[in-house]
Order: structure tokens, then C-alpha cells, then sequence
């Protein structure tokens, strides 16, 4: 899939400049931001639950070849398939196959962003397969044929009159306004389509290794008619979603709606282990599970292993300073907020990619409230690095680094160079006590005024308090 | 495939780069810690006396639009679910889970109350089923999947009741499974567990409910006959 990610600046600066946009992010503050905050609070163990929810994915992620053949032996025990897909291709080729198989003409779908990630829907779509989502953010954007914005909430950058408009132009249905009138709406036409499908796609938010299980986690329950009616289920998962044991699959699953919505628990959480048993009543006959690579062993093993502990939670992105003001679509590809920052790099190529972790003012806060703890800010840093050695920063900025090291090796030219640079702007300073404009600095001074400086260096003031410099 | 198969797990070995020796250790590290990750990390929130644990699943199951009405002994389970339906403006309709546990109550006591055992399809409006066990921690109920408890029972319906002794009440999601597991002996296809009725915030993070699954869900308490309900008894 192709990534626009280059064009960030370009789409932000859209982004910011759309009043709707806006309006739809600030619901981010106030919804799920603070609900965490409320909902981590609530429970006495949350802390060490994400210690705990840390080392699980370390373990698992050292054991991983282990685990992916325990897994694999207990799925066909039941009666499971698992197919391994080294790239996107493969994983779409096998999946059309699966349909095809199953001589599908219609598919439901709920939500899976490794689906996203190998670009299945276009791909079902050209194959002449009808693909209709079912997770109601989803089905939104399918209609709109726009991508998710949001890993929770794929619509979260829309208001509600434009689902409004979404509804009444596709569904050929008068104008309806009220929130609960178009959830009906799309409940009804999604009902019809669940009967109509041949094969149900989910994803899978963790795979349990010991039990050869999997667990779909949803507040519609759309998982589960996805999956439930149809004759054929095809789970689209990726090998880093193991865990060792159920127990473990729960200590994620209280950290998962926590971090993601601030539920205490979704209102979902199914846990699923082959297919229809004889004597069952309802469930699919043939259960095949897609495991896809497409670049994580090549993230194992390296700094980016910590990644591949993500949950896929969206907590980063929730309190993300430049998301909450730039939105999904500015990132550019699937992934998007802080983990997009570095996962995106990985699957679409840095070259194509290098201003994502640039596009961060590095608070940390991602990093503070990610469930399993991931250093992003670092593994951003690690790009930047990346992006650096490939050649890829633009000359201005290279330049800039190059002065900025010349003298950084020089601590004595460094001092007096600061020490010259702040008495002046002591001096200029003084009378207004800020600039309102600067040199060389006419980007950051747009927005707001630089304080003026005291006249004198940190190093100066404190050589002259006489504490002894080490 | 199967190709496939052998160069992804060489990949992964590959990156990890463990010695033959390492090797062994390895796979002694994965059976220890599957033996420590039994039920180490439980939050003590559910880990209450019984009738603690009854309170505590109320309280969290309304906090998210569950109904709950707890009575005493199965045979005031019809009346309660005829009056439910009454309330809400429903068909005194339903299909039943063929639970046999379900038949302990005397449905006929409720002439106007029509009732099919089976499965759910599009046209019923309300489902019946009985829970394998409740989780005191978030006011979840956990139902196992099998012959005689079909799963789209709790999610075509718009209305979905739900059927819980108060003896099945446990404190985590781990306990309600090991309920199961000691009984049957092995897991089934589907382990659902339910904290409130379907719902949806995608539509401007604006809550509503019934997106595809229930829009209500009201589980029934039943305590064992002859045992006074506690002081959580009060109903909405």
C-alpha cells in the first residue's frame, strides 16, 4: 500500500484548518484521554500489571519460534488451519484463496488492522469479492473509502453530521440526525449482510499458545456474527500477537480496555479454540488462521523488538500532542500516533516514511501511558538516527547539525559563542522582556513570543556562585 | 505453504540466535512459565467472601447498563422474565437455550410466556441462556459455548436475558474459567464473556447501545432455594 507519509507537513497543515477535524479530535480529550486516566486509577494493580504485561511480551517475543509451533499443534489438533505468510502478498494471496475455496462471493469483516496492513480489502475488492465491514467506525469510512484514522476508533476524525451525510447519500435514507437513529440504521443494513456472507474475516488481539485459542475483543459484537454465522472463519493475525498462557492473554485483556477506552472490560471478549464441535448449534466448520510476518522478524532481535510488544491499545496516540492536533490521515499509511511513528517506517520503507519520527515533540507522554511500556520516543530517536545515516534529512538540516556538532566538540568556543549569543539577547531583550520576531527563528516566532533571556549562560552563573565545577 | 512455514520460523530463530545449549534452556524457561503465570497476577478486587462477590458484580454489571434482578430459587424465574418483557414493551416471546439446568424452572407457570429451545435467528427479538459463571471483578458473565448453549443466542437478539446463580459468582475471569474447566474438563469453542449490552462510540465517542449485539441485557440472579438473598437484592 502506498504511504504518503512524506507529504505530513502538507497534511497536517489541512488537517489543522478543517474545523470538523478538529472538533472530532477534541472528543479524543475528553472520551477515552480521560477515561484512561480514571480507569487506571480504579485499580490498585495497574502499575504492576503493566510490569507484568511487559515482561510477557519480552518472554514470548525471546521464545517466539517455540510458541508459534506450540500454537500451531494445538489449532490442527482441533481441527484448525494455520497458514504462514512471509509478506503482505502471500498473506492476500492465501486469504483469496480461502474464499475462493469457500466459493465466496460476499465477505464480512471486523475490524483487523493487520488486514489494513496487507491491504486485503482493495485486494478482495479487484477479486471481484464484496467485503463489507462491520464494525460501525469501519463500515463508515468503507462507505466514505477512507482509511482508519484511529486504531480503536477508525472514524474518530469524523462528527456526527458527517456520518450523517455518509448515511443519507449511500443508504438512500432521509437525513437522520440522532446518534441512536443512524446506529439503528447501520444495524439494520449491517443484519441483512451477516446472513449474506460466506466467509467471516476477523483479526485476533492475542493468540494463546498453550490452548491453540484466540481472542476477538469488541463493544458491538460484531466479532462474534462476523465469525458466528457464516460456514468459513479467516482470522488475519500477525505472529507477535502470542502469549504463553490464558492467564496471561487476561493480565493484557485488563490492561487492553484500560489503556484503549477506560472500560473496566469491553463489553466483549471472546476467546475462541478451533472450530464448530459436534452437537454445537451455531459457529463456523472451517477455521483458518493467517499468520503474517511482513517484517517483524526483521524488527526481532534488533532495538524495534520492543515494538513488537504493542497491543494495539491506541493510548499513545489518545494523548499525543501532535496526533490529537494532526489526526490519522496526516500520517499517511495504516498505522498511525506514536506507534504509526515507528511502526510505518518499518513496514513502508523510511525513505518513504522519514518524517513520521520527526513528527513528535518528544513530551513522552506516549511512553508514559503505553501499557507495556514501550519506549517510543527512544525507537523514534533510533529513525532519526536511521534516516540520518541513509542520507535522507534534508540539507538544511544537515548543515545545521554539522555547525551545531563543530562546536558542540569545542566547550570553550561553545561557551563563549552562548555566552555572546545570550548577553545580547539580554541587552536586545531587555526593555520588551520578549521577541516577538527572530532571526533565523521566524517558524517558531509565528505562533508565540521567545522570552527574552536573563543576559547570561547557566555555566556563567553558576562559575560565579563559586561552587566548585567537576 | 508449508515453505513458507520453514522460512518463517528460520526467520525468527535466525534473529534470536540461540545456541543448541541455549536451546535446552529455552524450552525449560517456557514450562516454568507456564507453571508461574498460573493466576499470579489476579487484581484482590474480586477476592471477596461469597455474598461480597454478589455485591460487587451488581454494582459493576449496572455501571454498565446491565439489569440485574436477583431472586430466590429457579421457579421465580419465569415470572420475573414475563414481567422483564412486560416492562419493556415486548412479545411475551423467546428463544430458549435447550439447557436442561434451564427446565428446573416452572416456565409453565407463565401460560402467556411462548418459548423455542434452539438457536436464535434473525427474526427473534429475545434470547434466553444460562451462564456458566459470573466475574465479580467487572460484572462479566462468562458463557461457555456447546451443544446445549449456543452462542448467537447473546448476540442476534436485541434483548438478551441471561440467567446466573448466585453461587457461580467468582471473583476474576481465570476463577469463572477454572469453574468450567473443573467441570467439563476442557475448554470449549467459544468462551464469551459479556460486560454489558452491545454498544458503540464511533459515532463522535457518543455512547450508544445495541450496535449489533443486545441493546439490553438483564441477567437474572438466582439464589439456591431456601437461602435468603442478601441485602443486594433490591432491583431496579
Amino acid at each position: 500500500m502506498h504511504a504518503t507519509s512524506l507529504a505530513f507537513e502538507a497534511q497536517s497543515k489541512v488537517a489543522l484548518a478543517n474545523p470538523a477535524l478538529q472538533d472530532a479530535m477534541g472528543n479524543i480529550k475528553t472520551g477515552w484521554q480521560a477515561n484512561r486516566t480514571r480507569a487506571a486509577a480504579a485499580l490498585p494493580e495497574f502499575e504492576a500489571l503493566r510490569d507484568r504485561g511487559r515482561a510477557i511480551k519480552n518472554h514470548t517475543l525471546q521464545h517466539l519460534d517455540l510458541y508459534l509451533e506450540m500454537f500451531e499443534e494445538k489449532v490442527t489438533a482441533q481441527g484448525g488451519h494455520v497458514h504462514y505468510a512471509r509478506d503482505a502478498a502471500e498473506a492476500r494471496t492465501i486469504v483469496l484463496d480461502l474464499c475462493r475455496t469457500a466459493e465466496a462471493r460476499a465477505v464480512t469483516k471486523s475490524k483487523s488492522m493487520v488486514a489494513e496492513e496487507i491491504g486485503i480489502n482493495e485486494y478482495l475488492e479487484a477479486n471481484g469479492i464484496e467485503r463489507i465491514e462491520t464494525d460501525l467506525g469501519e463500515y463508515i469510512i468503507q462507505l466514505r473509502k477512507e482509511r482508519p484514522s484511529h486504531l480503536v476508533g477508525p472514524a474518530a476524525h469524523l462528527t456526527k453530521d458527517q456520518v450523517s451525510d455518509t448515511f443519507h447519500e449511500h443508504h438512500h435514507t432521509p437525513r437522520i440526525e440522532d446518534p441512536a437513529a443512524l446506529v439503528a440504521e447501520a444495524r439494520r443494513v449491517l443484519r441483512q449482510k451477516y446472513f449474506e456472507a460466506d466467509v467471516g474475516i476477523t483479526g485476533a488481539n492475542f493468540l494463546v499458545a498453550e490452548t491453540g485459542s484466540f481472542v476477538t475483543v469488541t463493544n458491538e459484537g460484531n466479532a462474534e456474527l462476523t465469525q458466528g454465522l457464516p460456514r468459513t472463519h479467516v482470522v488475519i493475525t500477525s505472529i507477535e500477537k502470542l502469549v504463553p498462557t490464558m492467564d496471561d492473554a487476561f493480565t493484557l485483556l485488563r490492561l487492553l480496555a484500560r489503556s484503549a477506552t477506560g472500560q473496566e472490560f469491553s463489553s466483549y471478549t471472546t476467546l475462541m479454540t478451533g472450530p464448530r464441535r459436534e452437537g454445537d448449534l451455531d459457529g463456523p466448520e472451517n477455521l483458518h488462521i493467517v499468520l503474517v510476518d511482513n517484517g517483524r522478524t526483521k524488527m526481532l532481535g534488533t532495538a524495534f523488538q520492543e515494538m513488537l510488544r504493542c497491543i494495539r491499545c491506541g493510548a499513545c496516540m489518545n494523548h499525543c500532542p501532535v496526533y490529537l492536533a494532526a489526526g490519522g490521515h496526516a500520517y499517511g499509511w495504516v498505522y498511525v500516533g506514536p506507534m504509526g511513528s515507528v511502526l510505518t517506517p518499518q513496514f513502508a520503507g523510511i525513505e518513504n516514511t522519514y518524517t513520521l519520527p520527526n513528527a513528535s515533540t518528544f513530551c513522552g507522554k506516549c511512553e508514559e501511558v503505553c501499557p507495556v511500556r514501550i519506549p517510543l520516543p527512544k525507537l523514534m530517536r533510533h529513525w532519526r538516527e536511521v534516516q540520518f545515516e541513509r542520507n535522507l534529512t534534508p540539507p538544511t538540516a544537515r548543515w545545521g547539525l554539522k555547525v551545531w556538532g563543530f562546536f558542540a566538540r569545542r566547550p570553550a568556543l561553545y561557551r563563549l559563542g552562548t555566552s555572546f549569543a545570550m548577553g545580547m539577547l539580554g541587552l536586545f531583550g531587555r526593555k520588551a522582556g520578549r521577541f516577538k520576531q527572530l532571526p533565523l527563528a521566524g517558524g517558531w516566532t509565528v505562533s508565540r513570543d521567545l522570552p527574552a533571556p536573563a543576559g547570561t549562560t547557566f555555566m556563567a552563573a553558576y562559575k560565579k556562585s563559586g561552587a566548585r565545577v567537576r | 505453504m508449508s515453505d513458507s512455514r520453514t522460512v518463517l520460523l528460520d526467520r525468527v530463530k535466525r534473529a534470536l540466535g540461540r545456541t543448541p545449549e541455549e536451546d535446552a534452556r529455552a524450552s525449560e524457561r517456557v514450562a516454568t512459565w507456564a507453571r508461574e503465570s498460573r493466576a499470579a497476577f489476579v487484581p484482590a478486587r474480586g477476592q471477596l467472601t461469597p455474598e461480597d462477590r454478589i455485591g460487587l458484580f451488581i454494582e459493576y454489571a449496572r455501571a454498565v447498563q446491565t439489569e440485574v434482578e436477583r431472586v430466590s430459587g429457579p421457579d421465580a424465574i419465569p415470572a420475573v422474565v414475563s414481567r422483564y418483557l412486560r416492562r419493556q414493551n415486548l412479545p411475551q416471546k423467546l428463544v430458549m437455550a435447550p439447557e436442561p439446568a434451564l427446565d428446573e424452572a416452572d416456565w409453565s407457570s407463565q401460560p402467556l410466556l411462548r418459548i423455542t429451545r434452539g438457536t436464535a435467528d434473525d427474526s427473534d427479538q429475545t434470547g434466553l441462556t444460562l451462564a456458566t459463571a459470573g466475574v465479580a471483578e467487572t460484572g462479566t458473565l462468562l458463557i461457555a459455548s456447546g451443544s446445549e448453549r449456543p452462542t448467537l443466542l447473546a448476540y442476534l437478539p436485541e434483548t438478551c436475558i441471561v440467567v446466573l446463580a448466585t453461587d457461580r459468582i467468582v471473583g476474576s475471569y481465570e476463577q469463572a474459567i477454572q469453574l468450567h474447566l473443573d467441570e467439563t474438563g476442557d475448554l470449549p469453542r467459544s468462551l464469551n464473556f459479556i460486560t454489558g449490552p452491545s454498544r458503540t462510540g464511533d459515532i463522535a465517542q457518543k455512547l450508544e447501545l445495541g450496535a449489533h449485539g443486545p441493546r439490553r441485557l438483564f441477567v437474572v440472579l438466582v439464589d439456591p432455594e431456601g437461602s435468603a438473598p442478601g441485602p443486594a437484592d433490591r432491583g431496579p
